[in-house]
């Protein structure tokens, strides 16, 4: 376990080779510095090492674990407060980075030591100022005025021929007392990125239509303000785009983004990417050969003008009105458009109501072709009683003493109860009930009939016999 | 050839009157039976037009009606064979039992016909 004070940001106390990372090996090197220059004088750390260290430190921000945290605080403090032995880094940094043009901002610096202490009376150099494009830069060492009640340098004005763009300041801190000299790092050239922002003026904007080289309309925009063109074309012509860019200082100005975007009124879009040359930024849409990229498709064009760049503070993105364009059929092997996207709110919205649609019944005949038939089958069983009648049926053997005769009546009348339960369980019994009737009928039945049929038997065996 | 006719037309005549007076003799428990089945195929044969002119559309009624009259037919047929003192197979079959058996079977078709009437 290492004696340092960072066992109290131990999460968990487990062994000693746990998370080591950058920052706890570093803290240990600045920690050991430290120590042992307290004990030897010929240790001499020079300037630029120590600046570094702190630089690092500091530029880690806040760490993520309370560990690394308690190893950035425990290192600054040790390269802050071993003044004797370390000299202290001075810390050169702006307050605000982007500066406009517009509202006339004012260059500010602070210097600090690393844990924010005073410092002693010093001076801040503007040496150089470089420019993103530009290779050279302009050599300045200008002085920067001290504002006592607030701790900062300010600078009243920006240098001349600084324009719109990024740029490098370089600055330098000198210290009023040389005898500071040896206690305080100051570092030699501190370097700052820059944004310099401003105002671009758009000028002499104007769009022409043009058959050939003959101009045949010819229209002034106002930019970067709102316009409303209404143009026609056909695909015989071209559209032309002029417009002028240039900084507050005059300067011409290349912004990041210059398009040009027409959309068809059925959604599909096209971009085209304004040239310049210097200030001048033009632009010719030549219909014929731009047919097949429009996919042949003629009609309304909304037409939009995109300027913008991170240091413009006036970037738009204006539409400038329609061009109806009258282009020629597309041929069967033409590309088509792509596909527009559907909006989602529409194919997750609720769809159309189905309404169910019952089956319709079966065709019917009419009831009268109905009851003819029922009619008509119950002829054949006239038939049968008719028949029957003329074979001269009679009941003569139908027993005449009463216990067979009751058992004979009972068993007529046990069939005649089975039919009438059938026509019930056609009606509205289910089968079940019509079982457990059924079954209860046909037990009585089986005993009567046996009864009856055994009687008739013994008699017409006696007949035989006899 | 005219004399050819008028034998085959007398002949199917002569063969019509031999059949009828050859059934006036059989019993007329038997005729009883016949008489019935006779009124089962009718019935059967009726239902069959009365589809053919309006459609199938409940099949299963017209099927349960068709089975019952065929079903029904088809066992008095087998209790005229059993009762029919001629059949030596049946000969020590009592014709209560046939009867019976009859009646038994019809009750129980007519208990599935109806389950299927609908």
């Amino acid at each position: 376990m290492l004696y340092d004070g960072s066992y109290y940001f131990d999460d968990k106390h487990i062994d000693a080779s746990g998370h080591q990372g950058p920052l706890s090996a570093t803290s240990a090197v600045v920690r050991g510095l430290t120590a042992f220059a307290s004990t030897s004088e010929s240790l001499n750390i020079p300037e630029e090492k120590i600046l570094g260290l702190a630089r690092f430190f500091l530029g880690i921000g806040v760490p993520g674990n309370s560990k690394d945290l308690y190893y950035q605080i425990d290192t600054l403090s040790h390269l802050e407060n071993n003044r004797q032995v370390v000299s202290a880094p001075l810390i050169l940094s702006l307050p605000a980075t982007v500066l406009s043009l517009t509202s006339k901002d004012k260059l500010k610096v602070k210097v600090s030591t690393v844990l924010g202490s005073t410092v002693p009376p010093l001076s801040v150099k503007l040496m150089q100022v470089f420019s993103s494009g530009s290779k050279d830069a302009s050599v300045l060492k200008q002085e920067l005025h001290f504002h006592p009640e607030e701790a900062i340098h300010t600078l009243d004005a920006l240098p001349e021929g600084v324009d719109i763009g990024e740029y490098v300041f370089a600055f330098e801190i000198v210290l009023s007392d040389p005898e500071h000299k040896r206690k305080f790092a100051t570092g030699g050239r501190t370097k700052v990125p820059v944004h310099v922002t401003g105002v671009v003026k758009v000028d002499d904007a104007k769009v022409t239509v043009l058959e050939g080289d003959i101009v045949e309309s010819e229209k002034k925009l106002d930019l970067p303000g709102k316009n409303d063109l209404a143009l026609s074309a056909n695909h015989l012509q071209k559209l032309h785009l002029s417009f002028l860019l240039t900084t507050p200082l005059g300067k011409p100005f290349k912004p990041h983004q210059a398009l040009l975007k027409l959309r068809h009124e059925s959604g599909v879009e096209h971009i085209f990417v304004v040239g310049n040359s210097g200030k001048h930024f033009e632009i010719t849409l030549d219909f014929l050969s731009l047919v097949e990229k429009f996919f042949y498709l003629s009609g309304q064009y909304d037409i939009e003008l995109t300027v913008g760049d991170a240091v413009m503070e006036n970037s738009f993105l204006q539409p400038l009105g329609s061009i109806e364009l009258d282009l020629p059929k597309a041929p069967e092997k033409a590309t088509q458009p792509p596909p527009q996207a559907v909006n989602p709110y529409l194919r997750y919205g609720p769809k159309a109501e189905i309404a169910h649609i019952f089956r319709a019944p079966e065709k019917r005949p009419p009831q009268e072709v109905s009851f003819a038939f029922l009619g008509l089958v119950l002829v054949p069983f006239l038939g049968f009683l008719i028949g029957l009648l003329r074979l001269g049926v009679n009941l003569k053997n139908f027993p005449t003493s009463t216990i067979p005769a009751t058992f004979a009546i009972l068993f007529h009348g046990g069939i005649a109860a089975v039919l009438i339960l059938y026509v019930f369980f056609w009606l509205k019994l289910d089968l079940f009930t019509t079982l457990k009737a059924l079954g209860v009928l046909g037990i009585f039945l089986m005993f009567v009939g046996h009864r009856t049929l055994s009687h008739l038997a013994s008699a017409s065996a006696k007949l035989k016999s006899a | 050839m005219g004399k050819s006719t008028v034998t085959t037309k007398d002949d199917a005549q002569a063969l019509f009157h031999s059949l009828r007076s050859a059934y006036s003799s059989t019993p007329t428990h038997l005729k009883i039976i016949d008489l019935y089945v006779l009124f089962a195929v009718f019935t059967a044969l009726i239902q069959v037009g009365y589809m053919a002119i309006v459609g199938s559309f409940p099949f299963n009624s017209f099927l349960s009606g068709v089975l019952s009259c065929v079903g029904t037919a088809v066992l008095a047929v087998c209790l005229r064979i059993q009762v029919n003192k001629e059949n030596k197979e049946f000969k020590d079959l009592p014709p209560e039992r046939a009867f019976a058996d009859f009646v038994l079977c019809n009750l129980v078709l007519h208990l599935v016909i109806m389950n299927f009437l609908g």
